[in-house]
């Protein structure tokens, strides 16, 4: 096949795969009319999901990339037993369907679950509120910073972090002033796929959270429910505006990146 | 001494890369460790800086003894063979490192740092990344950065093995004459037999985990302690028992009563010298090197009988 065949058949299958689907939300969104997709965004049920999205977003975002940090530091720069198998179990939640994950927090936190009956007697809610939609978003995107930190990690390899040992530095200013700045741009990409990943979350949120509407209903939810209700302007609205901040993201990370810096 | 080591062994796995080992280095010198691949001269130097801990033994520096210490307490300059340059930072900042860690006033870093840059002749360079230098310059920041804290000693690990023949002639030369003004004990670790001979004062020559010869240069060469550093520093010939340097060797166009004949198996011109390799009967080959003069003198072609005479051989007991 010519280069220019595989260029065109990269950029259809893109085109057809995802910018269709994406741009027909665009279009829906805009036949239906701005002004009802404006009512269905103004929805204090609507705002409501979106709080709780972005609730689940701003506790997962910053435990998965300090675990992932410590995660990746430990499987790549140190030694110790069972250290195979924790690196495969990071990689547990991309081959668990979330719907797994939910019924699993389910025979957990459920009334008859391991810690059901002691939270049922000091009158902590679990399911069907949101240390539920908390725990299954922290659950689905455990892998994505320490899957990118590991590899950088590897590659700039223990001889800069020795240096500076050699030169004074204890292991915490080490740690701060030669590694973090060496993987910064793993941790922004990891920090990057894993909103991305929590936003999107539906599958295992489904099945915990109840999806209660002006409750316990996440973005994605929200879609769902409109989406069941016949109310598809209000679906295309929030469909479209997580694809926004998506997009958002992306152009975000693209444009942050230093050019020269990356040898 | 500036550093001892007393009874030092290492092991990985099943790899003996040091076995009870002892080396002292002198105040003020220049000392290369040199061996082959897995002689164990790197990870010596690596337990000097506390890079590696060593299984037993003691390591003293300037009679203290740190083996017990991590390596931000011992006071030593480490100069990597892949240079270890801090990628995200200035030529400037990578100098100014150790003394920001030691939080030394802001004037007084910027003042060492060009005094350091004028020193490894990298003044117009202070703003650039690493990536944006040639490896001598790379490494010449490495050095400028582990003097930059003013290190009791100074460790360079195969500092010029990734560099090209010329920069690294280059920056031997100039390591020589940066000691001589800086007088820092310094201990080089290198197999380029070459390289050791030319820059240090003091050569340990070091095999399979264990000092071979400690020696001068001129020493290692003519007195050589065993076959070992024999045939490791420089090159020789093997005629029965004795050996013999290249350079020892005369060739006759006459039998001269005590050696068999040999043939010319091929004539090498290396400029002034010339270097013959010739093939005896029991099929043992023999390097003869002769001045250019010498060889026109003999009108040797391949092919031709000739004989040799050892004007100077060595009988290792």
């Amino acid at each position: 096949m010519s280069r220019l065949g595989l260029r065109g058949f990269a950029i259809a299958y893109l085109a057809l795969i995802l910018v269709a689907p994406l741009a027909l939300v665009t279009y829906r969104t805009l036949v239906e009319g701005a002004s009802q997709a404006w009512q269905a965004l103004r929805d204090p049920n609507t705002i409501h999901a979106f709080q709780v999205t972005l609730t689940a977003v701003a506790i997962a975002v910053p435990l998965n990339t300090i675990f992932g940090v410590i995660c990746g530091l430990a499987i790549v720069r140190r030694r110790f037993p069972g250290k195979g198998l924790v690196n495969a179990f990071v990689d547990l939640p991309l081959a668990l369907s979330p719907v797994v994950v939910g019924v699993a927090l389910f025979a957990l936190y459920g009334r008859t679950g391991w810690f059901g009956p002691f939270l049922g007697r000091h009158n902590i809610h679990v399911l069907f509120a949101l240390p539920a939609i908390v725990l299954a978003t922290i659950f689905v995107s455990v892998p994505f910073v320490a899957r990118e930190v590991i590899p950088t990690l590897r590659e700039i390899g223990n001889e800069q972090e020795q240096a500076a040992h050699t030169l004074g530095a204890s292991g915490w200013q080490t740690f701060w002033r030669v590694t973090l700045p060496s993987i910064r741009w793993a941790i922004v990409y990891g920090v990057v796929l894993t909103s991305a990943r929590c936003l999107g979350e539906y599958g295992a949120v489904a099945i915990v959270s109840g999806a209660i509407e002006g409750k316990t209903e996440t973005a994605t939810l929200r879609v769902d429910d409109e989406y069941q209700n016949f109310d598809l302007s209000g679906a295309y609205a929030i469909a479209l505006v997580l694809g926004l901040i998506a997009i958002a993201i992306l152009v975000l990370m693209t444009y942050a990146r230093p050019k020269e810096q990356r040898a | 001494m500036s550093i001892s080591v007393r009874n030092v062994s290492k092991r990985f796995g099943d790899f003996i890369a040091l076995e009870s080992i002892s080396v002292d280095v002198k105040a003020g010198s220049l000392t290369a460790l040199l061996g082959p691949s897995g002689s164990g001269k790197s990870t010596l130097l690596r337990v000097i800086a506390g890079l590696e801990k060593p299984d037993s033994g003691s390591v003293f520096i300037e009679e203290v003894n740190v083996t017990g210490r991590a390596p931000q307490e011992r006071g030593v300059g480490f100069v990597f063979q892949h240079y270890a340059a801090f990628k995200h930072m200035t030529v400037a900042d990578n100098v100014a490192f150790g003394l920001r860690i030691r939080k030394r006033p802001k004037d007084e870093i910027r003042a060492r740092v060009a005094e350091l840059l004028d020193l490894v002749q990298l003044q117009g360079l202070a703003k650039r990344y690493p990536a944006q230098l040639s490896g001598g310059q790379r490494q010449r920041m490495g050095l400028a950065r582990a003097l930059a804290v003013d290190p009791t000693v100074l460790l360079l690990d195969e500092p010029f093995g990734a560099l090209d023949a010329q920069v690294r002639a280059e920056l031997r030369d100039w390591l020589r004459r940066l000691h001589d003004e800086t007088r820092t004990t310094t201990v080089i670790v290198t197999h380029d037999q070459e390289e050791a001979m030319e820059v240090a004062d003091e050569v340990v020559v070091m095999n399979r985990g264990h000092v071979e010869q400690v020696a001068g240069p001129r020493e290692l060469y003519e007195q050589p302690a065993n076959e070992f550093v024999m045939s490791f520093v420089g090159q020789v010939n093997r005629v029965g028992e004795a050996f013999v340097r290249p350079h020892d060797l005369e060739l006759t166009l006459e039998p001269n009563g005590e050696t068999p004949e040999a043939m010319v198996e091929r004539i090498i011109h290396l400029g002034f010298e010339v270097r013959v390799d010739l093939v005896r009967d029991d099929g043992e080959r023999l390097s003869v090197q002769l001045t250019r003069d010498e060889a026109e003198r003999l009108e040797l072609d391949q092919g031709q009988i000739v004989f040799i005479k050892a004007t100077r051989q060595t009988v290792f007991s």
